[in-house]
């Protein structure tokens, strides 16, 4: 994985040592500070203090209409987050319950999508490529309203064609992609199904950094192409499955625009696509509860720490880094 | 066959062994399936754009019609002396023929055949209410005028393509200088502070963002781009690691070199290693422009206050929620807002593709 390697290697290599810096040393971390410096004037005003002010909010009432009223509430928020208000513990499971469907529908499809395009029996793999990446450079925005539409129960494509197939779905009772709350999981995975375009480029990039005399290796010993893929291209290229794991868990988190589009705060239907981004937007900005809402925020970042902490301690159990590691 | 080729090719033919004109015809079989294969993921990829594009181009009337036909089409009329008549499907002696009703009645109905005036009017026996219309496609381009004009398309570019470019300047040359000292100059810390600067990639933005609010609210900041732009100014994660990356491959012989001649670190910086890493900084720079043109969230929250000037992403979604009964123009908005980033995609391909491998391919 790139993050992780880069991160590994910027700390091998010779280290500055304990020892009093020369003066070329001391030049040469003046320089690189100088030169990091942008990042961080930006880190400590942006990120830094934030954070902490983000922290001290949330143990406060505090009502953005009303800057002057501010009181402390001690743990109040945190409370009333984690105990009294079930909408806390709802949206979040809607959020996980989402990442539980989509994400591996997500991947496996950029990967086999890869497989695909990296096959020598493709004629016309550039424009394959360019085709299945262009989709996901359409605006989320519009690629939301898109897929609300061709999802639409009556009026859609996609149950048009469902009814080819001789199953009846279109209709107020048909198929209700948008207005049945156990559909949302499955039909917010069709409208995600555009953004896999990056996937699938790095899987490909993956695939084709896998040395061919693997493959042909196994062929001799008379592995079929069902073997090879399985043995082969997939323990190869788990880097690349764990790296879009860990962005898709990130990105995951943070899911709001789709829903937000097609849907508004108002969790149609059913409260069903009130994920966890919505209901703090909710929170901070329409009720203008910025205390409450920093301790939701919090929330998130602990949980999505504790997802991704996790995600890296299975990686022996399933991540393949080839020799060198 | 045979008599028809020459005798080299019978030759030839007969020198082939059975056995590798067979992997000859597998290998064809194979590419044909692949290829069907692929093309058939992609029609199922890409239908929803063809839905768009089609309903883009219907009546508002036609786009909610779950039994409209699939194209843009409207029933046909005849003109017959100086009156539209519709064209309807009649039954006549066995045979179905297109036919202008005329006098309609609620026995009988009075026809023209449409490719035959001359002929003069008949009687058609029956209900002409129970006939089928025929139609005819007709594409109601006014919409994309419609909803151009109605979500002032051309204001919504413009704030978009000024925030666009500012922050792409902004951050990729900010993101530049920060990427240049990581690559290159060892200073105490270096290690963890990328460790916190690739930490600010899984940071979830909700946890800065109540205070960043308050504090630009505090300035009256909020209601104006500068809460949008300002923070971009001081580099940003991905853009670093990315130009990090392209950097450390760009032998430090070129700034030795360079020091040779006498140039400080920041002319070596902008007169040496800034142009060779063009390919990176122009692949960071698209990169950046599609999250530009994408960005909602922030915009939405900090433009609150002013619809004049929001981008095309919250203006398209502000849209929608107006046009909610007109499926048709929320298409042709879309459609509107897909084209510029597809075009730019479609002239920069290979740059913008190989910049996504390096982010995730192992080096």
């Amino acid at each position: 994985m790139s993050f992780a390697e880069a991160i590994r290697e910027s700390r091998s290599g010779p280290r500055v040592r304990r020892h009093k810096m020369s003066t070329t040393e001391k030049r040469e971390a003046k320089l690189g500070l100088a030169f990091i410096s942008p990042w961080l004037i930006g880190f400590s005003i942006f990120y830094l203090i934030p954070m902490i002010a983000s922290l001290v909010i949330s143990f406060f009432d505090f009502d953005l209409a009303n800057p002057d009223e501010a009181a402390f509430n001690g743990l109040d928020n945190w409370k009333r987050m984690l105990f009294d208000d079930p909408n806390t513990w709802k949206s979040l499971w809607i959020t996980v319950r989402f990442g539980l469907i989509s994400l591996p529908i997500w991947m496996a499809s950029a990967f086999l999508l890869a497989v695909l395009l990296n096959s020598l029996n493709l004629v016309g793999r550039n424009i394959f490529r360019t085709a299945f990446f262009a989709p996901s450079l359409v605006p989320f925005v519009a690629s939301a309203l898109i897929w609300g539409q061709v999802l639409n129960s009556q009026t859609g494509w996609v149950n048009r064609i469902i009814e080819w197939f001789g199953i009846p779905a279109v209709g107020l009772d048909g198929i209700r992609w948008l207005d049945d709350p156990t559909l949302i999981p499955v039909t917010f995975t069709f409208i995600g199904i555009w953004g896999i375009g990056n996937a699938i480029l790095i899987n490909l990039a993956g695939l084709q950094g896998i040395p061919t005399a693997l493959h042909e290796a196994a062929q001799i010993d008379g592995a079929g192409w069902w073997r090879r893929l399985r043995s082969i291209s997939l323990p190869m290229v788990t880097p690349v499955i764990f790296y879009n794991l860990v962005l898709g868990v990130v990105a995951l988190l943070q899911y709001f625009l789709p829903p937000f589009v097609l849907n508004g705060t108002t969790g149609y239907p059913e409260g069903a696509t009130n994920f966890f981004m919505i209901y703090f937007y909710q929170q901070a900005f329409d009720f203008s509860q910025m205390g409450y809402g920093a301790a939701l925020a919090w929330l998130l970042f602990f949980f999505g720490l504790a997802v991704t902490i996790l995600l890296f301690g299975t990686q022996k159990y399933w991540v393949y880094y080839a020799a060198g590691d | 066959m045979a008599t028809t080729t020459s005798r080299e090719q019978r030759d030839a033919l007969a020198r082939e062994p059975e056995w590798k004109i067979r992997a000859r015809r597998r290998t064809l079989l194979m590419k044909m399936g692949t290829t069907a294969l692929a093309a058939a993921l992609l029609a199922v990829f890409l239908m929803p754009m063809a839905y768009a594009f089609v309903t883009s181009a219907k009546t508002a009337e036609q786009a909610s019609d779950p039994a409209a036909p699939i194209l843009p089409s409207e029933p046909a009329t005849f003109e017959y002396e100086g009156k539209e008549a519709p064209i309807l499907l009649v039954p006549i002696d066995g045979e179905t023929r297109e036919l202008a009703l005329v006098s309609p009645g609620r026995q009988q109905s009075e026809f023209v055949d449409p490719a035959n005036p001359e002929a003069g009017t008949f009687v058609w026996e029956g209900n002409w209410r129970q006939l089928e219309p025929v139609r005819q496609s007709s594409w109601a381009w006014e919409n994309y005028s419609e909803a151009w004009n109605f979500i002032s398309f051309p204001r919504l570019l413009y704030w978009t393509l000024l925030y666009a470019f500012v922050t792409m300047v902004g951050a990729v040359g900010s993101s530049a200088f920060v990427a240049y000292g990581f690559s290159r100059f060892r200073f105490p810390g270096r290690s963890v502070l990328f460790i916190v600067l690739i930490g600010t990639i899984i940071l979830p933005p909700a946890v800065v963002l109540i205070p960043r609010y308050t504090f630009f609210t505090a300035i009256d900041w909020t209601g104006t781009w500068l809460p949008l732009i300002v923070p971009l100014m001081f580099g940003n994660a991905y853009n670093v690691f990315l130009l990090r990356q392209y950097f450390m491959t760009i032998p430090r012989e070129m700034e030795q070199a360079a020091s040779v001649d006498g140039a400080g670190p920041l002319r070596t910086f902008l007169q040496v290693i800034l142009p060779q890493a063009v390919p990176a900084v122009t692949a960071v720079s698209l990169f950046h422009f599609f999250f530009a043109w994408n960005d909602f969230f922030e915009p939405l929250i900090y433009l609150a206050g002013n619809r004049d000037i929001v981008p095309i992403s919250v203006g398209l979604s502000f849209f929608s929620g107006t046009y909610e009964q007109n499926p048709n123009l929320i298409m042709a908005a879309s459609f509107i807002a897909l084209v510029i980033p597809l075009v730019i995609f479609f002239f920069s391909q290979r740059i913008f593709l190989s910049g996504i491998v390096v982010s995730g391919a192992e080096k």
